[in-house]
C-alpha cells in the first residue's frame, strides 16, 4: 500500500489546477464578482493535494476558510466551487456559504470554516463517531499554525487521544497567522511538539515537496487506520499572496526579498522540473495540461456568472431540518 | 470641531486615556504590529511601547482572562476582540468571570475592564462573521453594554467605559469605521446611561443604535418628503437603557418604531419595546413595531444578505404601520 507510487503528473495537474482557479478569483474579486473574506492558498497547493491524495475518497476532510485547494484536491467540482464564490445558488453551499464555508457532503467534505480552531473539535467529533460506528474510515483535519494556541485545539487533541480517534490533525504552518509570525504567537516554536502534551506522535513533512507529503501521509493514514490512534502533522509551508484580499502581499510584516526566496522552492515548479527531468512529461504535455486547465476555470467562470442568486426563500430554508 | 472617523475617534480616546492613567493598557490580536485588524490603535504600538499595546495569539478565551484577573489586582485592560464573532470564544471568561467577580466576591474585588471591537454584518463576510451579538452581552447582570453610532459618541463613551469601574461591552459596527464626524476638540466624556435625540421630529419616534441609527436618519429624510416627520433617538447604551429619553420622545409622537439589525428572537429591541408598553401603553397611539434581521444565519449571497438585513423600505412600511397609513 505504500509502496505504490505516487501519481504524480495527476499531482502537477491538481496544484496548477487550484493555482489557476485562484488566480481567477482574485481577479474575479478585483472586479467585484466575489466579496467577503477571500483567503488565497497560493504556495501550500502541495500540502492540500499531497495529503487528501494520499486519502480514500471516503476517508473526511474538514478545514479552516483557506479552503479553495482542500475543495479541489478532494475533486469537487470547479464550476461549483466557483459559484459558491460568486454567492450562486448552484454553489457547493447553495450559495450560503461562500469563500469560507465550502461544502459537499457527497464527497465527505464536512467544510471550511471561519473562526480559528472552531473546526477541531468538530473533525474530532468524525473521528469519534467513526470509532463508534467501528469504521474504517480516517479524518483529515486541517488548519493553521495560527490555531495551535488556542483552547479548542488542546481541548480536542486531547480526548482525541486519550479516546483513540482516527484523526490526522494537520497543521499547514505558514509560518504567519494574519500579520503574525509564529515566533510571535507561539511558544514553541516547534510547533509539532504541541502534539507531546497529548501523548500524540508527530512528524515533520515538507509542505512545499508535494511527493514527502504524499509519502509521509501515506504512512500517517493508513497508520491511523490501522492503530486507531490520532497523528499530528506539521507541514511546513509559505503562502506567498497576502492573509486576505484586503491585506498587501508584503510590506508590513514581511519582506519582498523574503517571499521570493521562498518562491524558489515552488511546488510547482519543483515538481514540473523534476518530472521533465526525468522526461515523465514533455514540454508540450505541461502546455496541453495549462490549456485544459485554462478552460476549465473561464468555463467555472462562465457557469458561475450564468447561474441564477438563490431565490428568496433559501434565506429560511435551510435554517432548521423539517 | 476636527471631523474624523469613527475608529480615529475610538482610537483618539484610548490614546488620551493611556496617557493620562499608565495602568490602563490594550491587549487583543493584531492591535500592535498590525496596528490593529481595523486599523483603530494605528500609532499606539509607537507611543505607548509593547507592555501597554499587547499583540495575542488568538487565544480570546485566554487573554480576555488575564485581562480580568489584571482588572481584579489594579491595572484596568481593554480587550479588543478583533470581531465580536470571536468574542463567543471568550464568553466564558466574560459572563462567568467578568460579570460576577464583583457580585460574588460581596463587593471586595471589582472588574474595570473593557471589551471593545466590531460587531455587526459588512459586506457579505456569511454567517460566522455577520453577527450582531448586543442582546447576548445585554442579558447579562454585571456588565455594561454600549453601541456608539457616531464619532462624537464613540469617543466620548469609550473614555467613560475605560473610567467606569465595571466590565463594559463596548459594540463598533464593522461598517461604521470610516464613516465621519464632528468630534469636539479637547478633553470630553459622554456619560454611560444617557440617550441621544437625534433628530427631532413629531409623528413617529424612531429607535435605534450603531449602524442602524445612520440608517434610521436617512430613512427620516425620506419620510419628510412624504410627509412624516420622525424623531429619532439613539438610546448609545442599551444596559443601562435610558427610559427617561426614550419617554418623552414616545409621550410627543405615540408611536414607535425600533430598527435592530440582530435577530428578533430575545433581541434588545423586544426589551425596549416591553418596557414601553408597560411605562407607556396609555399613550401610544398603535403597538410597537419592531424592524430586525431575519431570523436565520445571515447568508452569503447577496440578493440573501440584503434580504436579511433591515432597510429603510422595511422601515418605512413599519413607520407607515404604526400610522395606520397602510
Ligand atoms: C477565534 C478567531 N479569532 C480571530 C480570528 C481572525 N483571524 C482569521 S484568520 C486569522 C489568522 C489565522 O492564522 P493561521 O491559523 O495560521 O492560518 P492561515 O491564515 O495562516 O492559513 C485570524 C487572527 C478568527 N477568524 N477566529
Amino acid at each position: 500500500m505504500t509502496s505504490k507510487k505516487p501519481p504524480l503528473i495527476e499531482f502537477l495537474r491538481q496544484m496548477i489546477l487550484v493555482r489557476r482557479f485562484e488566480e481567477k478569483a482574485a481577479e474575479m474579486y478585483a472586479l467585484g464578482k466575489i466579496a467577503g473574506f477571500c483567503h488565497l492558498y497560493i504556495g501550500e497547493e502541495a500540502v492540500a493535494v499531497g495529503a487528501i491524495g494520499a486519502a480514500n475518497p471516503d476517508d473526511y476532510i474538514v478545514t479552516a476558510y483557506r479552503d479553495h485547494g482542500h475543495a479541489l484536491a478532494r475533486g469537487l467540482e470547479p464550476k461549483r466551487v466557483m459559484a459558491e464564490l460568486f454567492g450562486k445558488a448552484t454553489g457547493v453551499s447553495k450559495g450560503m456559504g461562500g469563500s469560507m464555508h465550502l461544502f459537499d457532503a457527497g464527497k465527505n467534505f464536512m467544510g471550511g470554516y471561519a473562526i480559528v480552531g472552531g473546526h477541531i473539535p468538530v473533525a474530532t467529533g468524525i473521528g469519534f463517531a467513526m470509532k463508534y460506528e467501528k469504521k474504517d474510515q480516517v479524518v483529515l483535519c486541517f488548519f493553521g499554525e495560527g490555531s495551535v494556541p488556542s483552547g479548542n485545539f488542546h481541548e480536542a487533541l486531547n480526548l482525541a487521544s486519550l479516546w483513540r480517534l482516527p484523526v490526522v490533525y494537520i497543521c499547514e504552518n505558514n509560518r504567519f497567522g494574519m500579520g503574525t509570525p509564529v515566533e510571535r504567537s507561539s511558544a514553541l516554536y516547534d510547533i509539532a511538539h504541541a502534539a507531546k502534551a497529548h501523548d500524540m506522535p508527530f512528524h515533520h513533512i515538507d509542505g512545499m515537496d508535494v511527493i514527502d507529503v504524499y509519502n509521509q501521509m501515506k504512512k500517517v493514514i493508513e497508520g491511523v487506520r490501522a492503530s486507531k490512534r490520532p497523528i499530528f502533522v506539521e507541514a511546513r509551508t509559505y503562502r506567498y499572496m497576502g492573509h486576505s484580499m484586503s491585506d498587501p502581499a508584503h510590506g508590513h510584516y514581511r519582506t519582498k526579498a523574503e517571499i521570493d526566496e521562498q518562491k524558489k522552492r515552488d511546488p510547482i515548479l519543483t515538481l514540473q522540473q523534476r518530472l521533465l527531468e526525468k522526461k515523465e512529461i514533455t514540454p508540450e504535455e505541461v502546455s496541453k495540461m495549462e490549456r485544459e486547465i485554462q478552460d476549465i476555470v473561464l468555463e467555472s467562470v462562465e457557469f458561475a456568472e450564468k447561474s441564477p442568486e438563490p431565490p428568496l426563500e433559501a434565506l429560511t430554508e435551510y435554517v432548521y431540518s423539517k | 470641531m476636527a471631523h474624523i472617523a469613527y475608529r480615529d475617534a475610538l482610537g483618539q480616546a484610548m490614546s488620551e486615556e493611556m496617557r493620562r492613567d499608565d495602568k490602563i493598557f490594550l491587549m487583543g490580536e493584531e492591535v500592535g504590529f498590525y496596528q490593529g485588524a481595523f486599523k483603530v490603535s494605528r500609532g499606539m504600538l509607537e507611543e505607548f511601547g509593547p507592555m501597554r499595546v499587547i499583540d495575542t495569539p488568538i487565544t480570546e478565551a485566554g487573554f480576555t482572562g488575564v485581562g480580568i484577573g489584571a482588572a481584579m489586582v489594579g491595572l484596568r485592560p481593554i480587550i479588543e476582540m478583533m470581531t465580536f464573532n470571536f468574542s463567543i470564544l471568550a464568553m466564558d471568561q466574560i459572563i462567568n468571570n467578568a460579570a460576577k467577580i464583583r457580585s460574588m466576591s460581596g463587593g471586595q474585588f471589582t472588574v474595570p475592564l473593557v471589551v471593545r471591537g466590531p460587531g455587526g454584518s459588512a459586506a457579505r463576510l456569511a454567517a460566522q462573521h455577520s453577527q450582531s451579538l448586543e442582546s447576548l452581552y445585554c442579558h447579562i447582570a454585571g456588565l455594561k453594554v454600549i453601541a456608539p453610532s457616531v464619532p462624537k459618541d464613540a469617543k466620548g463613551l469609550l473614555k467613560s467605559a475605560i473610567r467606569d469601574e465595571n466590565p463594559v461591552i463596548c459594540f463598533e459596527a464593522q461598517a461604521l469605521y470610516g464613516t465621519m464626524g464632528e468630534v469636539p476638540e479637547g478633553e470630553y466624556t459622554i456619560p454611560i446611561g444617557v440617550a441621544d435625540v437625534k433628530r427631532e421630529g413629531k409623528d413617529v419616534t424612531l429607535i435605534a443604535w450603531s449602524k442602524m441609527l445612520l440608517m434610521c436618519l436617512r430613512t427620516a429624510e425620506e419620510l419628510a418628503k412624504q410627509g412624516i416627520d420622525a424623531e429619532v433617538v439613539d438610546p448609545r447604551t442599551l444596559r443601562p437603557l435610558d427610559m427617561e429619553t426614550i419617554l418623552n420622545s414616545v409621550r410627543k409622537t405615540n408611536r414607535v418604531v425600533i430598527v435592530e439589525e440582530a435577530w428578533p428572537y430575545a433581541g434588545v429591541s423586544a426589551e425596549i419595546a416591553d418596557r414601553i408598553t408597560h411605562e407607556a401603553l396609555d399613550i401610544l397611539d398603535a403597538p410597537v413595531e419592531r424592524v430586525t434581521g431575519v431570523d436565520a444565519p445571515i447568508p452569503y449571497a447577496k440578493n440573501l444578505e440584503q434580504a436579511a438585513l433591515p432597510s429603510p423600505e422595511k422601515i418605512i412600511h413599519a413607520v407607515k404601520k404604526v400610522m395606520y397609513l397602510e
